[in-house]
């Protein structure tokens, strides 16, 4: 009898014993995963492909462009070319022809370009707009505020939103025309 | 399981280095504390069984058994410790300094270093400390921190907790502090423990045999310690989050409201005003001409806003809740968040006035003068003498690019250059002028009218650390835990005496202590004044005369 409890109470021991090293180690190993992980995305880009696209609004400031001020909200149901620039980006003022190029065509088809500009003054802007005969919305973020909220790094750096509003795709650098209208398609409208 | 029966009757776990109960050294299990062969026993966590030494049947028992040895957790140490200086050799990603030639990590250290700069980048030890595998190196000191602790805290708990005075004479024998005295009467140990009490020992007794004992608290000294280091590694795992530290930088011109980065837009900061102060003591005139320029004051006066806006970007309401100067190491507070004195940029162009004279008017007699703000330049200027002025084109930072062709390289006012369309009065037909900092062209040579820089002013732009650091008190507390343990174990010794009496009037005393042997030879030495009681024995010193 009594040896039977005994082995009971040993038995019992060993279980507990397993369960708390379970458990110990469990949390450490936790603990490290959190670690990693959330240093991992501690990384600039914050917003990937798959993420929603967070919402923001801007003054426009081509006069080519009949909209005043351009809210990220209200061209939902298009395909949307999220681009930020600068007048004193040389990689910035490459593609801005293909995207002019591309525009007319495929604002019929349902895709926006919103090309936000990083300048501090409107009229170097103005100038580059005229330069080159852009037609597309040009948002003016002077505080950085926008760029700020999609963790831009370096100009230029695009966002290809799908009419639901979702990120398919962030190019960091220059694009080039075949490239950019493959990007195009991936986002067009049914 | 077996277990391991003692001749007084205690039955043991497997594993036991000296009975529970009666201290008597188990045969065939010294090895485990390394006792072979040696006349002292090694006291180490009292000789209890170990679990982790004994049973290793489960894959969690293996991995807690791994982790539990002290040897993994110094070797742990030591690749930590070699990883830690291969990341010093140089520089890390983020202090590859700012005027370097290409900043990009790929080029800057094969360029910079040479093929070793090219493998260290390669290898990714440009981010070193923040690799996933640095970071599980630490986790894993961590976890052989924790079970190590806690494989040795819970048997010497049980171990201290449970002792008993009497002891087996080869237990008492094989003690450091030993001595057997004879014919002791009752009158003479009621003195000893009197003696014992006043040393502030105390006392656990069982038929007759006695147990006096001090300091034990000093033992739990390493444990309190580690859990000192593990709350500190807890903090640095909260550090990695955003809910305990954030660090934003945000350039304000003097003048200039701008949104605080990081906040999410709740917070705006307007520069009022930059000042850099330097020491111009008469005293170290002769020192200042020698080094140059030292400054002694680096300041933002600065107005915090709160604001409301509906969705980013959108023009926000703002309401003023601080205004105060920020100065180096004198940051300023508010809401939970810190905002420090970081940078400074001197002098940048605000607005540059012009004047029209006439190209062949030696003295350049001013026609007329317009202003152009370089924050928010306007197109077009119209005179009262009837000049119209239309701004063609503005650099805020004049370059000119590998064609040749004009340029702006960043965009901020620090070399401004400008073209200028000047119609004279009632006059359809410009003439073209270009104008920068050192250079006035005329495009075709033929102009009438010149322009000239008249007059300009500068604004500077302060640089400001926008952060804030909830981990900090865990910092403190775990480093107050941390030294609280090793003043525990360093200012306190765990003494302990035993008295064990045989029938016969034969006294046997034997002492312990972690450190400190000659404070507790000083105790018997005093506690046995007045008594036929022999003084213990130094067994370690009289090992060492024999050899």
């Amino acid at each position: 009898m009594s040896l039977e409890n005994a082995k009971k109470s040993k038995r019992k021991k060993k279980r507990n014993r397993l369960i708390f090293r379970s458990v110990i180690l469990a949390v450490l190993i936790g603990a490290t995963i959190f670690t990693i992980v959330s240093n991992s995305k501690a990384d600039n880009s914050i917003y990937r492909a798959g993420d929603m696209a967070p919402d923001f609004q801007l003054q426009q400031v081509n006069n080519n462009n009949e909209l005043e001020t351009v809210r990220l909200s209200d061209l939902k149901g298009k395909g949307v070319m999220l681009n930020f620039w600068g007048t004193w980006c040389k990689p910035c003022e490459e593609e801005m022809p293909y995207m002019q190029s591309l525009y007319p065509e495929y604002k019929e088809r349902g895709i926006e370009i919103v090309a936000v500009s990083l300048d501090n003054t409107e009229i170097v802007i103005d100038r580059f707009i005229d330069k080159y005969d852009l037609t597309f919305p040009v948002p003016h973020d002077k505080t950085e505020e926008v760029m700020d909220l999609y963790k831009v790094g370096p100009l230029p750096s695009t966002f290809f939103i799908n009419p639901d509003g979702e990120i398919t795709e962030v190019v960091n650098g220059a694009l080039t025309l075949d490239r950019l209208e493959e990007s195009f398609q991936s986002i067009l409208p049914e | 399981m077996r277990k391991v029966k003692c001749e007084c009757g205690h039955v043991n776990p497997l594993g036991t280095v000296l009975c529970e109960s009666c201290g008597k050294p188990i045969a065939g299990n010294q090895h485990i504390d390394g006792n072979d062969g040696k006349k002292l026993l090694n006291m180490r966590y009292d000789g209890m069984a170990r679990r982790s030494q004994t049973y290793t049947k489960s894959f969690v028992d293996r991995v807690w058994s791994f982790f539990s040895s002290v040897k993994v957790g110094v070797w742990l140490i030591v690749i930590a410790l070699v990883a830690s200086m291969v990341g010093t050799i140089f520089p890390q990603e983020m202090y590859i300094p700012p005027d370097a030639p290409n900043r990009a990590p790929s080029v800057y250290y094969e360029e910079q270093y040479g093929v070793f700069g090219l493998i260290f980048y390669q290898l990714g030890l440009h981010n070193l400390y923040s690799s996933w595998w640095y970071m599980i190196l630490i986790a894993l000191i961590g976890v052989s921190l924790v079970i190590c602790s806690l494989d040795r805290f819970v048997p010497l708990f049980k171990a201290l907790r449970n002792q008993k005075p009497k002891k087996h004479k080869s237990f008492l024998s094989r003690q450091r502090l030993y001595s057997e005295s004879y014919e002791i009467t009752d009158e003479e140990v009621v003195k000893l423990k009197e003696k014992l009490k006043k040393r502030r020992y105390k006392l656990t007794e069982a038929n007759g045999h006695i147990l006096a004992e001090k300091g034990r608290f000093s033992r739990w000294g390493p444990y309190v310690n580690h859990i000192g280091l593990i709350i500190i590694l807890l903090a640095a795992i909260l550090r990695s989050t955003p809910i305990f530290y954030m660090d934003e930088y945000v350039w304000v011109r003097e003048g200039e409201t701008t949104v605080l980065p990081g906040s999410n837009g709740e917070y705006y900061v307007e520069n009022k005003d930059f000042i850099l102060e330097t020491h111009d003591d008469e005293r170290f005139r002769e020192t200042l001409e020698k080094e140059g320029m030292v400054a002694s004051n680096y300041q933002t006066d600065v107005v915090v806003y709160k604001a409301t806006r509906p969705i980013p970007g959108a023009e926000p309401e703002l309401e003023p809740i601080v205004e105060d100067s920020i100065q180096m190491n004198q940051p300023l507070e508010f809401d939970g968040y810190e905002l420090v004195q970081s940078g400074y940029q001197l002098n940048e162009f605000t607005n540059m006035t012009f004047k029209i004279h006439e190209t062949d008017d030696s003295n350049e007699e001013s026609l007329g003068t317009f202003t152009v703000n370089l924050m928010e330049p306007e197109s077009e200027f119209v005179l009262d003498n009837g000049f119209r002025v239309v701004l063609d084109q503005y650099y805020p930072d004049y370059y000119l690019d590998d064609d040749g062709i004009p340029a702006s390289e960043t965009n901020f006012p620090r070399n401004p250059a400008f073209v200028f369309f000047v119609y004279p009065p009632e006059s359809e037909n410009a003439e073209v002028s270009f104008l920068g900092i050192g250079k006035n062209i005329d495009a075709s040579g033929e102009n009438e009218y010149k322009l000239g820089i008249a007059d300009f002013e500068m604004h500077d732009v302060s640089g400001l650390s926008f952060k804030y650091d909830r981990s900090l008190p865990f910092f403190g507390i775990g480093a107050a835990i941390f030294m609280i343990g090793v003043i525990q174990g360093m200012y306190w010794q765990h003494r302990r005496i035993w008295i064990n009496r045989t029938k016969d009037g034969e006294l046997l005393m034997a002492a312990h202590t972690n450190k400190n042997w000659f404070g507790v030879k000083k105790d018997i030495e005093t506690v046995i004044e007045d008594t036929n009681i022999k003084m213990v024995d130094d067994q370690q010193e009289l090992d060492e005369k024999e050899k």
